[in-house]
């Protein structure tokens, strides 16, 4: 097993450099970064020439990247532009965890990050959790109940939900929620941000502030997570197993929690391991419509302006998470199914 | 002696889209307590659903129990709620599945599986529950047992998992073991150590056995009276004995010409019938067997022969004599 572990982390390694290698090219034809470095003046040509240089950007792609990976102080770099190198550089590189400074707020991209992560973490682990209650309340009760009149308005408002894009919703709730809401008297939610900065970041501040974005997130994934689970637990209750467990006279609820439900939540186990890493990363959408201050928006942002240290930043530590989580739910996988053995 | 578990005129039916299928249509059986009756026809005659109807397992809907009753011990099942079915499931009615390998759970130990049903009906603790589910797989012959709790149903042979579905069985020591072609997933020396160790048991505790199978060699070896259903019907209920030795209706003689013989050297084909089973969800109009029947007379395709039920010792659904050929 300890070998089994290994063994993958060593595989992902060659893989991470040939994704990071990949999104950075991509990254870099993404625009100019200095196109929005003077704000809403142009820059003039002799300060974008020094600036190229002085980001490293006048170097071909591949160095830059080698640049990005592996930093720039073993190596003597042309400050001034007269075609000789004069000072070491100041970059550590991203295996030395230096992420780089961000192009538009002059600061580590870590930092940035770090600051974001944790707001993301607070919305995305709320969602994940009201996700994760109601899709197996509702796939399991429609499951047990397959074909009844209740199944049948939750597989309408699964599809209905599904279909719905996640902008319209955000839209839609803020709309009835906040603004007829306030307009009626009635007690409205707030539209944007964490916290009424009036009040400060208080937990029922940042509680009262969550609920909006939390249901966008969750209407849409419930109703993908709910159809998985009801899928797989009408497969599962079909089993001899279960007729088994049923011919011993043990109460309904205990056959579902204890035979049905083990054996239904390990392909859950895949979609779920493959979603969270994704979670992590924000929901970039819903973040920019309720000004959320996460990693999706952030992700948007550092777009909008090229920053390409930031953008490679967020979207290195998805592909890490990815990885990671994958491993995670393969070695989940031994603990819900004993047939299942890495050597 | 009074029958433990009693179905009357037993009628179930399965709504499915392509129409009604007639599952079960008026079967009467009893179990005695120390006897082994044997059910036997073949796949898709009902002698699965009228058990499975019996323990309240088969899914309502598509399934239906149109009509009959089911006693236990007096109790007319039919007429019991859901709580009081799971208070005789597995309590007082137990039931013994074909296939070993799927009607255990994978993802949970043999042991658990074992000690479930005496938690649940006799409110004991874990610990006791451990102790008894070893002494229960001591009983069906485990060796280590107290290891091999803690195995899950891979690590088992299929001749173990079928014998640690018979402690499960056994675990709160049923009235009714009703076990459902129990062996005929195994290969024949396991079959003939399971047929014997279910034998042994049912003497030892003396439980009514309802044993179904289309094997007529393990029926031979164990039941003591033997059903022969033929589409839902009833068709020839007797005394073992007497049915090997005196079969009346034509489906049972069909069914005895078709087993293979080892005592003679022929090198004739094996006889089969003739035809292919009648499809449940469009009977004929007389009687069931009647397409694939050699004795067929006129009768017997406008009219289904009710079970004669004038003689307790033998009993037969046919119109005609077949020692003679014509009509009784």
């Amino acid at each position: 097993m300890t070998r089994y572990v290994i063994r993958r982390i060593l595989q992902a390694i060659p893989l991470l450099i040939i994704i990071s290698a990949i999104l950075f090219l991509l990254a870099n034809e993404m625009g100019d970064p200095l196109a929005s470095f003077g704000g809403r003046r142009r820059i003039r040509s002799s300060d974008r020439e020094r600036l190229t240089r002085q980001l490293g950007l006048d170097q071909p792609v591949m160095v830059q990247y080698l640049i990005w990976l592996v930093g720039n102080d073993w190596m003597q770099i042309d400050v001034d532009g007269d075609g000789t190198p004069d000072e070491y550089g100041t970059r550590r590189g991203v295996l030395r965890g230096d992420f780089g400074t961000s192009f538009m707020e002059k600061r580590p991209v870590l930092e940035i990050i770090g600051e974001r992560f944790k707001n993301t973490m607070i919305l995305m682990i709320t969602a994940e959790i009201v996700i994760l209650f109601f899709a197996f309340w509702i796939g399991i009760y429609s499951a047990l109940r397959q074909y009844s009149f209740v199944d049948n308005v939750v597989t309408t408002f699964s599809f209905v939900g599904y279909s719905m894009p996640v902008f319209w919703l955000g839209l839609i709730l803020m709309y009835v929620f906040s603004v007829n809401f306030k307009r009626w008297g009635l007690p409205y939610f707030p539209t944007v941000g964490m916290y009424d900065l009036a009040v400060g970041p208080t937990i029922p501040q940042i509680a009262w502030h969550l609920v909006l974005p939390v249901t966008t997130i969750a209407i849409i994934s419930i109703a993908g997570y709910s159809r998985y689970v009801r899928s797989q637990m009408l497969e599962v209750i079909n089993q001899d197993y279960i007729r088994t467990a049923h011919s011993k006279g043990l109460p309904d609820r205990w056959v579902i929690t204890r035979h049905a439900l083990k054996n239904a939540a390990l392909p859950l186990i895949t979609i779920i391991g493959m979603d969270l890493p994704l979670l992590i990363a924000g929901a970039t959408v819903t973040e920019s419509i309720f000004a959320w201050p996460g990693m999706g928006r952030l992700y948007w942002d550092a777009t909008q302006d090229t920053d390409i240290p930031v953008l490679m930043g967020i979207l290195v530590i998805i592909s890490v998470l990815v990885v990671v989580f994958q491993i995670i739910t393969d070695i989940t996988y031994t603990f819900l199914d004993p047939r299942i053995r890495y050597e | 002696m009074d029958p433990v578990l009693e179905l009357i005129n037993l009628v179930v039916h399965f709504h499915t889209q392509d129409g009604i299928v007639y599952a079960v249509n008026g079967v009467s059986y009893a179990a005695e307590a120390g006897k082994t009756l044997g059910i036997v026809g073949e796949s898709g005659c009902g002698k699965s659903v009228s058990v499975l109807s019996a323990m309240r397992l088969i899914p309502e809907p598509p399934g239906k129990i149109v009509a009959g009753e089911i006693f236990y011990q007096g109790q007319d099942l039919l007429k019991l709620d859901k709580a009081g079915m799971q208070d005789i499931r597995g309590k007082e009615m137990a039931m013994i599945f074909q296939d070993p390998m799927t009607s255990f759970n994978p993802v949970l130990t043999i042991g658990h599986q074992i000690s479930e049903s005496s938690i649940v009906h006799f409110g004991i603790g874990q610990k006791e529950a451990r102790q008894r589910s070893v002494e229960l797989l001591e009983l069906v012959g485990i060796p280590q047992a107290v290891d091999r709790f803690d195995d899950y149903p891979h690590q088992f042979s299929g001749g173990m998992r079928q014998r640690a579905m018979i402690a499960m069985a056994l675990s709160c020591n049923p009235s009714v073991l009703i076990a459902d072609e129990p062996t005929t997933a195994l290969d024949v020396t396991i079959q003939a150590q399971i047929v014997d160790l279910i034998k042994d048991l049912s003497e030892r505790f003396d439980m009514a056995i309802i044993w179904i199978t289309h094997d007529l060699g393990v029926i031979a070896e164990i039941a003591d009276r033997v059903v022969v259903m033929y589409a839902g019907y009833v068709v020839e209920e007797a005394d073992v004995f007497d049915l090997f030795e005196n079969p009346s209706h034509p489906y049972t003689l069909a069914l005895l010409k078709s087993l293979p013989r080892v005592d003679t050297y022929s090198s004739e084909k094996l006889a089969t019938i003739p035809g292919s089973p009648p499809d449940c969800l469009s009977l004929p109009p007389g009687c069931p067997f009647a397409p694939r029947c050699v004795y067929a007379v006129d009768q017997c395709r406008h009219e289904n022969p009710p079970l004669d039920q004038s003689s307790f010792e033998h009993q037969i659904a046919c119109w005609v004599d077949i020692t003679t050929g014509r009509e009784r």
